[in-house]
């Protein structure tokens, strides 16, 4: 039986340490609701959602409540768009209706936010997919709840640079459309490399078409738990230093087991992946940023922070991976800036700049995630900065994400607030060399060689 | 049987286990074990509880709990066992 040692370490790390299961996610197929009549499509889209996910929320709290660990979000990701609207989408326009109805339905079913509005392009464009992001601009600015992410490589495909050099006027756009909210609607748009099949965090989720008609993800988190135990162990070697990391996964991952068994019992929907992720907020205390403190670096950014962050990605990897049946999505630690403190306040110390954060997602499970650069900052730079990190994603055999926020009418030295989970950033420098001849260059860049490691 | 555990915290006083107690025995919860110590004065408790004779719902015991313990300066949680089953046991 559990002893009382055993609860009370449980209770602290919810109580104290803000573990929480970050997110249930039911990942939905739209595939049998393709027709070429886009009323209909719509209608298809709208009954499909909220007949699978009627209950989502419901059940969602009920294990909150039953087992007093916090479920915070509930969430819904889809096919991509750009498939399940190719042919009934003749314009941008079209899209965006679909957006509309992806909205209405995330708010019918309570959750709060839906994940899909998206083209895999890691090759080239279909004119369906080129109208799909052609509208995201209207659909994130018209909708409160839609996400949108578009892959435009792989390690096996190469990267499409077609489609990268669009992102770059696109993610500009989308910023002007939503000035008035501090250009939010970049928030909720990723560009990936290698995107995953059944990540279940946003901004990036989709429902890939590998997977099966109906699935619950969950995605779990505690770097303030990792943080604690790690407080423990100061001025310890590297293998004390691990093994905590490791043990606190574990603990942690189990967690997300639980509560994933068990909404996908309650839903009677098949249970598909954990992804064990670090993912921070911006309370004080559940911050990646503080376990590179806590091992021993005096902010985020300072040398020794890819060595750092690397070896806490391996081993939050590896102490997971053994508490859960079926790991997947992102999984590792994220490092956005706005929506960790401790990331913040290393950029306000002048510790922590873009070039860094581009080497830290050499090592981390996503990319440059939630940072806020000057709204006059040049639509090719915007593609650069993109194509460099698909590159590292493309070169590495891994996952990387671009999540930039253009800020219109601001620039270096001021700051955004995005509110709620999103946190609030300080504007970062951009590197104000051109790029453009380079962006201007059409068609893609080939695969990369998969002998001759060195 | 879905097993319920119940922990308490807080300032060591006359009677938190009884008022406890008097609640569980009130609302039809059967204790099946009880372990408790001091440490630094602080009050710590848990308790192995069996709901399945109870009206409520745990959601419901675990916020009337919840509000008993905030009048007596006490963190009271409400956890289905299955959870720290699975954080601490392979």
């Amino acid at each position: 039986m559990i002893n009382i040692l055993e609860a009370t370490e449980t209770v602290k790390m919810i109580t104290q340490e803000n573990l929480d299961v970050r997110t249930i996610t039911m990942g939905i197929s739209l595939l049998d609701c393709i027709t070429s009549d886009l009323a209909q499509l719509n209608e298809n889209i709208y009954s499909k959602i909220t007949t699978c996910a009627k209950d989502l929320v419901k059940v969602g709290n009920e294990i909150e409540r039953e087992y007093g660990i916090p479920v915070v979000n509930k969430r819904i990701s889809v096919t991509p768009i750009g498939l399940v609207g190719a042919s009934a989408c003749r314009t941008p326009e079209d899209f965006v209706s679909i957006a509309q109805t992806l909205d209405r339905a995330a708010k019918e079913v309570g959750v709060n936010f839906l994940g899909g509005f998206s083209a895999v392009v890691s090759k080239g464009m279909t004119p369906a997919e080129e109208n799909l992001i052609r509208a995201i601009p209207r659909a994130l600015a018209s909708t409160d709840f839609v996400c949108s992410s578009v892959n435009v490589g792989s390690t096996k495909t190469g990267i499409d640079m077609d489609a990268i050099r669009l992102l770059g006027e696109i993610i500009l756009e989308t910023a002007r459309l939503t000035k008035e909210q501090d250009s939010l609607g970049c928030a909720k748009l990723v560009v990936f490399c290698n995107a995953p099949d059944d990540n279940p965090f946003m901004a990036g989720a989709f429902h890939g078409v590998t997977e099966g008609d109906t699935v619950i993800n969950v995605g779990v988190s505690g770097p303030g738990v990792v943080k604690t135990a790690l407080e423990s162990v100061r001025g310890e070697n590297f293998e004390v230093l691990c093994e905590t990391i490791k043990k606190t996964a574990f603990k942690v991952t189990r967690v997300g087991q639980l509560v994933a068994q068990e909404a996908s019992r309650r839903l009677g929907v098949p249970f598909g992946i954990i992804d064990l992720s670090l993912a921070p907020t911006p309370a004080i205390g559940d911050s990646v940023a503080d376990i590179l403190c806590e091992i021993g670096l005096e902010y985020a950014g300072a040398p020794g922070t890819t060595a750092a962050l690397a070896l806490l990605n391996d081993q939050v990897k590896k102490g997971g991976v053994m508490a859960s049946s079926y790991v997947g999505g992102l999984s590792g630690a994220f490092i956005p800036v706005s929506e960790d403190q401790g990331m913040i306040d290393a950029v306000e110390a002048g510790a922590l700049h873009l070039e860094k954060l581009e080497a830290m997602t050499c090592v981390c499970s996503v990319g440059l995630d939630m940072i806020a650069i000057p709204g006059d900052t040049k639509a090719s730079s915007i593609s650069g900065i993109i194509a460099d990190e698909m590159a590292i994603g493309m070169v590495n055999q891994k996952t990387t994400a671009v999540r930039l926020i253009p800020v219109i009418g601001k620039g270096v030295g001021e700051s955004v607030e995005f509110g709620g989970l999103l946190g609030h950033a300080p504007i970062m420098p951009v590197n104000r060399f051109s790029c453009e001849d380079f962006i201007r260059r059409q068609g893609r860049i080939p695969a990369p060689i998969h002998s001759f490691k060195n | 049987m879905k097993r319920v555990i119940i922990t308490v915290v807080g300032k060591d006083a006359v009677g938190i286990i009884a008022k406890v107690c008097t609640y569980l025995a009130q609302n039809q919860v059967n204790i099946l074990d009880i372990s408790q110590t001091i440490v630094g004065g602080y009050f710590n408790m848990m308790m192995v509880t069996d709901p399945a004779k109870s009206t409520k719902e745990t959601g419901e015991i675990a916020d009337e709990l919840d509000a008993m313990g905030k009048s007596m300066g006490l963190s009271i949680r409400v956890m289905g066992e299955d959870i720290f089953n699975a954080m601490h046991r392979i």
